[in-house]
């Protein structure tokens, strides 16, 4: 009765299964690192432990862990608890997809004319805005930042074709 | 008395017109950071922290610890009046401070809270002015295994003391561990697990680690969750306060024994958010008024908002004193000291007085400045709240970004951000605690050179951890803290009368 509970919360990736994939991601990660000790040695050298002895048993420990919270999860019954409905993954993809895109297009376009971008577009999508209020607020914020940056505590931020244009 | 002269010159330091502008700019930025969730007070620190370095590090870190204070403030407007925890810490305040919001008490909730924080910074202060000079004096003459030794410790205790699986915490320390590692081994001068990267040289920062896992990961929650803000209508006068501040005084038993439950938890890195909740549950059971907790009963705010004030201040006696950070954001201070060419730990306290007691001295002004602004201004930090979150969250964003970038001035940084964000939201969500990984990444390097010196000096043998009293002791002390969970499970199985064969252990 529980499970139809969970069901018309909404349906989703079981918890289980996530806890799974994280467990054995970071356990490859430290395979990764273990490999990349051995490469530098973990043994001894003249100078004392080498630079991959420090690595080695740490990737070693979170192998330990790893192992450990997998057996866990393996364990327990499968209690069909969701970790976070499609509906909600669906609302944290609308923010990881266009943060994505923002952070791929800085070094070409600039830091203000993709904060701009990304500030309006968030409006105008998921805020539901008018086009005037998404493009002044798009506008306003990354002018503030290039005044307060900029000018007042003298620290460069990226900039694309649109500052050179301006000469900047 | 010489600690009290140098004090006072930390004064005529922090009172300085320029300073004190910091100050308020640093606590006005610090409430909004606490406000505004998917910012707390690491990421909020840490984003700001390249702006300093232009000024000289005194100043800096005034106005960073300001933000610091004013996050902490910050937390409890949101938790009484919109019943929505701004920082971790707070969530124990939402308990009683949204109820008494609800019946229209909102400004007494407010006044007790800023007030309860006040006084256990202040006590937390008092208590640093006193110790924190000893320990430093003491902790001179300690030797690498030493030092190690005291890391071991301050790990041990996050696997013993926090609510998550002791193996997630395990692991996700020994990650943080192995991400420190990447880049340029300091004592051989070799490049390690970059894989021919060129991008890896240089490591992984913790600044991006905290500002993608804190801030990115946290808006990632705050979407997924789909908050709407309907806030308590927030007013405040003088009126509301004196009358709160007389009923006050008769809650000392309950302030001291808050401030010293979160001076414990404090000091230990368990930090503010189980101080808060271990002040509260206590409170409850001993209160006359245990009953009417959760309806809106004033002790209840006092109870977690003294105590994790009394945290996050007491957080920062071994920063100063040991270098071993308490939380989060203390950690994130300790890499702008480091940032700053300042070498954290003991020798401060002999080499940098201006700074360390300019530092102290800020914490008291801080505070009374603090207290001043949030009373003052609490319309307008909860107005903020009422900015929609669909412009909120690209603003946050883009303000992380631009910390990210402006640590190196590098976009791959920026990158590096996201990538942590998405993985901090996975660890959330699973259970797997961040403050261990940001610490361990902070403290790899230090924590290595210390355990590699040592096994140099001993030709390998790892008797040297044991070697004389001090340093068995921290052992002791830490593997009894790595331990804790068992040990608890059998001392309360002993106290339960069931006769166990190992009871001789």
């Amino acid at each position: 009765m529980n499970e139809t509970a969970e069901e018309s919360a909404g349906a989703g990736p079981s918890q289980r299964s996530v806890e799974i994939g994280v467990a054995a991601t970071i356990a490859i990660l430290a395979v990764i690192g273990i490999i990349g000790a051995l490469r530098v040695g973990t043994g001894w050298s003249a100078e004392g432990p080498r630079a991959g002895f420090f690595p080695f048993y740490i990737c070693i420990a979170i192998l330990i862990s790893c192992a450990v919270n997998l057996a866990h999860v393996l364990r327990t019954e499968n209690d069909g608890a969701v970790f976070a409905s499609w509906d909600q993954i669906n609302k944290v993809l609308q923010v990881v997809v266009p943060t994505a895109v923002y952070v791929g297009i800085i070094p070409y376009s600039g830091i203000y004319v993709a904060s701009a971008l990304l500030v309006a577009s968030f409006m105008k999508v998921l805020g539901r805005y008018g086009w005037a209020a998404s493009a002044a607020v798009g506008i306003a914020v990354p002018l503030f930042t290039f005044v307060a940056f900029e000018k007042w505590f003298l620290v460069p931020l990226p900039k694309g074709p649109l500052e050179h244009l301006l000469g900047y | 008395m010489e600690d009290i002269g140098n004090l006072f010159h930390g004064f005529s330091v922090v009172l300085q017109p320029y300073n004190i502008v910091l100050m308020v700019v640093g606590i006005v930025l610090g409430v909004i950071v606490g406000v505004l969730p998917g910012l707390g007070g690491a990421n909020g620190v840490a984003i700001l922290l390249p702006l300093t370095f232009s000024m000289s590090p005194t100043s800096a870190i005034i106005m960073l610890s300001c933000i610091y204070w004013g996050a902490l403030f910050g937390g409890a407007i949101t938790s009484i009046l919109f019943n929505i925890p701004g920082e971790p810490w707070s969530v124990a305040t939402t308990f009683d401070g949204y109820p008494m919001a609800q019946q229209g008490k909102a400004g007494e909730a407010l006044t007790a809270a800023f007030t309860s924080s006040f006084v256990g910074a202040l006590f937390a202060v008092i208590m640093i002015t006193l110790v924190a000079p000893l320990v430093a004096s003491f902790a001179l003459r300690f030797g690498p295994a030493e030092i190690f030794s005291v890391y071991f410790l301050a790990f041990c205790s996050f696997v013993g003391l926090s609510k998550e699986p002791p193996f997630k915490t395990v692991a996700s320390m020994m990650l943080g561990f192995a991400l420190g590692a990447v880049g340029l081994d300091q004592m051989t001068g070799q490049l390690r697990l970059t894989f021919g990267f060129e991008t890896l040289l240089t490591g992984f920062d913790f600044l991006i680690a905290v500002i993608g896992l804190f801030g990115i990961g946290e808006i990632l929650l705050t979407m997924e969750e789909g908050l709407s803000f309907r806030g308590k209508a927030a007013k405040i006068d003088l009126k509301v306060v004196i009358n709160t501040w007389k009923e006050l005084p008769r809650y000392w038993m309950l302030y001291l024994r808050s401030c010293l439950i979160g001076c414990w938890m404090g000091i230990s890195p368990a930090g503010a958010t189980p101080a808060s909740f271990m002040s509260y549950g206590i409170a409850k059971r001993i209160s006359k008024h245990g009953k009417n907790f959760g309806k809106g009963e004033i002790e209840g705010v006092i109870a977690p908002e003294t105590a994790a004030h009394a945290a996050g201040t007491a957080a920062l006696l071994p920063m100063i004193s040991l270098g071993v950070p308490g939380s989060p954001t203390a950690a994130v201070l300790l890499g702008g000291l480091l940032i700053w060419g300042l070498q954290p730990g003991p020798l401060l306290f002999t080499e940098q007085k201006d700074f360390v007691w300019g530092l102290i001295a800020s914490m008291y002004m801080g505070n009374i400045v603090g207290l001043i602004v949030v009373l003052t201004c609490v319309p307008l930090f909860a107005a903020i709240l009422r900015i929609p979150f669909s412009v909120i969250a690209p603003i946050i964003l883009v303000l992380c970004a631009i910390g990210a970038y402006t640590v190196h001035n590098n976009t791959f940084d920026v990158v590096m951000m996201l990538v942590f964000g998405v993985v901090g939201y996975f660890m959330k969500k699973t259970n797997y605690p961040l403050a261990p990984m940001v610490l361990a990444i902070v403290l790899g390097d230090k924590a290595e050179e210390s355990f590699r010196q040592s096994l140099l000096a001993s030709q390998g043998s790892l008797g040297v951890f044991f070697s004389n009293a001090l340093v068995s002791t921290i052992m002791t002390l830490g593997l009894i803290a790595l331990f804790w969970p068992m040990i608890q499970a059998g001392l309360s199985r002993l106290r339960g009368g069931v006769k166990g064969p190992r009871t001789a252990a």
